[in-house]
């Protein structure tokens, strides 16, 4: 990105200097990041997780639906210290049910990831889209896409999230999506997107009016250049790098915001289990056994955190010259 | 002067709305960036155009290029009218016309290769040279002095003057008639300003080409010229060979910007006396009425304040024939 980077003295020496491109250089930046290396392990293991779900609840022989009744006590709540561990279930069981917690956190982990990937992948999609657009057209284009941008920006989104959802999951389902969870999922999904693509196109748009300043882009219309050499050859390539740090940051949002959606009620319904609506109904159960608390409420910490230092990690490595304020 | 014209702009103005914001609001005014001037430029020779910053230089180097369509007037290649040009001709007539641009940090995107620099005119101009791409692209390199080897490098990893060269490499992989440069030395260092000045004059040499050179800097066009346009505020005041400008400038402003040039002897800058221009350029929103430059002028009376001097033949002993002034009351006349 930063074109002042330090020049190499004389390339007249006939050494073998290896030529390094601007993303390997990226590349050996990150690589030198402790902490960010870490947590691209952890991330890489929550999503190996969520992937082999199935597989890794048959190796340790647990199923999210089965109930155990044994587990429980005569009121209902695991029978046993913090929530009932013991060899059979790892993370204790969960109240009333008697449902493994280690099975439900690793299928509740599809869901969160799930829905963090396809929101952050349609945000990037519209936003990068839109922001270019706006960015490149300027003028009218620009002030539509912008007024559009601010008004969505101005929207009450979670009030209007929570309101809508009975009315759109029930359209979804006249649509042919299937009935309940998927429906809901769909809804949420959406729902994030139409709202979360402003924050990447308002940053798309940005950079897209700083790069079109720069003379290469007028020599490459000195040269002929059309729009789609212009937009492919010449911007995108220099706005990835700030993309890639926008989709790491915000991807752990939207694990967060699904986790807050359901449970405020609006995501799933149960049998089915994200993280958030093992919160949601935990919190009916914080007394008499916290440990059902603090399984799903330290798994959602541990992601959030270890997709925000590797999107640090990312951007220092990016844009080595950016300042960690101004970004995230 | 003999040779034939090659790129001619006649009446040439640039006005861009000023104050256009958001989607209902109307231009406040017009900036006058450039107001109705003429240029010839010879084949094989140079044309350098001076001034201050904001006296629509750059905005005329665009027009030339045609980068940006002038507002009105008409740009002539070899006779034929470029003016309006689009679609497949505007496409063909790129060839013809290149630019070196200022900044050689940010004239090359960071993310392509030397090599990819080079070749994205003719990439982009759908053209396979003979021999292939990468041995053009090596062969131009080194016509700039940039070592072949280093095609695959990245831009980062060159000094400016480096850059430079790549910049001109890339003007050059076109073989354009006209190469239209906009301060391609402003941003260097002293020493590597000199290299990149000869070697743009032995690439004219080599390669015959024309040049629109542009500066602000008297002593930078001094070397490369063959004749200099002085611009102050979007239009020409005078037109000269440098050897006559350079001796016995005819407008006032052309001697106050002679004035500001370094010599080699410090204490003949004494003696020739340093003339310190008071305020800045007026706005080009609304240029003042009569002569441009009068509010800034030693020698400006009532007339030069209501009326805006023709530019003409300078009336001067010491200059020759074809140089031009816009001034009533010129320098050395008699």
């Amino acid at each position: 990105m930063n074109t002042s980077a330090v020049a190499v003295g004389e390339p007249e020496v006939h050494g073998l200097i290896e030529s390094k491109s601007p993303s390997r250089l990226a590349w050996e930046r990150f690589r030198r990041d402790r902490a960010a290396v870490i947590a691209t392990f952890v991330v890489l293991f929550f999503v190996c997780i969520a992937l082999l779900a199935p597989l890794v609840c048959k190796v340790l022989g647990i199923n999210p639906l089965t109930l155990d009744r044994k587990a429980l006590n005569d009121y209902g709540l695991p029978n046993g210290p913090f929530g009932a561990i013991s060899r059979k279930h790892l993370l204790g069981v969960e109240p009333g049910t008697g449902r493994d917690i280690l099975a439900r956190l690793i299928y509740g982990a599809r869901i969160s990831l799930l829905v963090g990937f396809v929101s952050t992948f349609l945000t990037t999609v519209i936003g990068v889209v839109l922001g270019i657009v706006a960015g490149y057209r300027r003028g009218k284009v620009d002030a539509v896409i912008s007024r559009f941008t601010d008004l969505t920006l101005a929207f009450p989104s979670l009030l209007l999230i929570i309101a809508l959802t009975r009315p759109f999951t029930q359209r979804l389902e006249s649509m042919g999506v299937p009935e309940g969870n998927p429906a809901r999922l769909t809804y949420i999904v959406l729902v994030l997107s139409l709202f979360g693509w402003v924050y990447v196109a308002r940053i798309v748009r940005g950079q897209t009016l700083s790069l079109r300043e720069r003379e290469f882009v007028e020599a490459a219309r000195a040269s002929g250049a059309g729009h789609w050499h212009m937009v492919f050859k010449e911007l995108l390539p220099n706005i990835w790098a700030p993309v890639i740090v926008i989709i790491s940051l915000s991807l752990p949002g939207y694990v967060a915001v699904e986790s807050t959606l359901s449970f405020l009620g609006v995501g799933l319904l149960p049998p089915d289990a994200s993280w958030g609506v093992m919160l949601g109904d935990s919190v009916k159960y914080y007394r008499a056994d916290p440990t059902y608390l603090f399984v799903p409420g330290i798994a959602l910490i541990l992601l959030v955190m270890a997709f925000n230092v590797m999107g640090d990690g990312m951007r220092d490595a990016l844009d080595p010259k950016s300042d960690r304020q101004q970004l995230g | 002067m003999s040779s034939e014209v090659l790129l001619e702009g006649k009446n040439l103005v640039k006005h861009f709305p000023h104050g256009t914001k958001g989607l209902m609001s109307k231009p406040d005014g017009l900036v006058q960036a450039v107001d109705g001037l003429n240029i010839v430029l010879r084949k094989g020779q140079t044309l350098g155009i001076v001034g201050e910053s904001g006296c629509g230089k750059s905005t005329l180097a665009r027009v030339l290029a045609r980068l940006i369509e002038p507002t009105s007037g008409s740009i002539f290649l070899e006779g034929q009218d470029i003016t309006h040009v689009g679609g497949k001709d505007l496409q063909l007539l790129r060839r013809d016309i290149q630019m070196i641009f200022q900044d050689p940090f940010s004239s090359l995107n960071p993310r392509h290769s030397v090599g990819e620099i080079i070749a994205s005119p003719l990439r982009i101009q759908k053209i396979v040279p003979k021999g292939g791409e990468k041995p053009r692209v090596q062969e131009l390199m080194d016509l700039v002095g940039l070592n072949p080897e280093h095609y695959n490098r990245y831009p980062h990893e060159f000094s400016g003057g480096q850059r430079q060269r790549i910049g001109i490499a890339r003007a050059l992989a076109l073989n354009p008639k006209v190469i239209v440069a906009d301060e391609p030395v402003s941003a260097l260092d002293v020493s590597i300003q000199a290299q990149i000045l000869n070697l743009l004059e032995q690439l004219q040499h080599d390669l015959g080409l024309s040049y629109v050179f542009i500066a602000h800097d008297l002593s930078v066009v001094r070397h490369i010229a063959d004749e200099v346009a002085v611009m102050y505020l979007g239009k020409i005041v005078e037109l000269a060979q440098p050897a006559g400008l350079y001796s016995s400038p005819a407008h006032p402003y052309s001697k106050a910007l002679l004035s500001a040039v370094p010599l080699a002897e410090p204490r003949s800058t004494h003696m020739r006396g340093r003339i310190v221009l008071e305020g800045d350029v007026p706005s080009p929103i609304n240029p003042p009425i009569g002569c441009r430059f009068a509010a800034r002028c030693w020698k400006a009376q009532d007339i030069c304040r209501a009326q805006e001097p023709p530019l003409g033949p300078a009336k001067s002993l010491l200059k020759p024939e074809d140089s031009l002034v816009a001034c009533h009351f010129p320098e050395n006349s008699n």
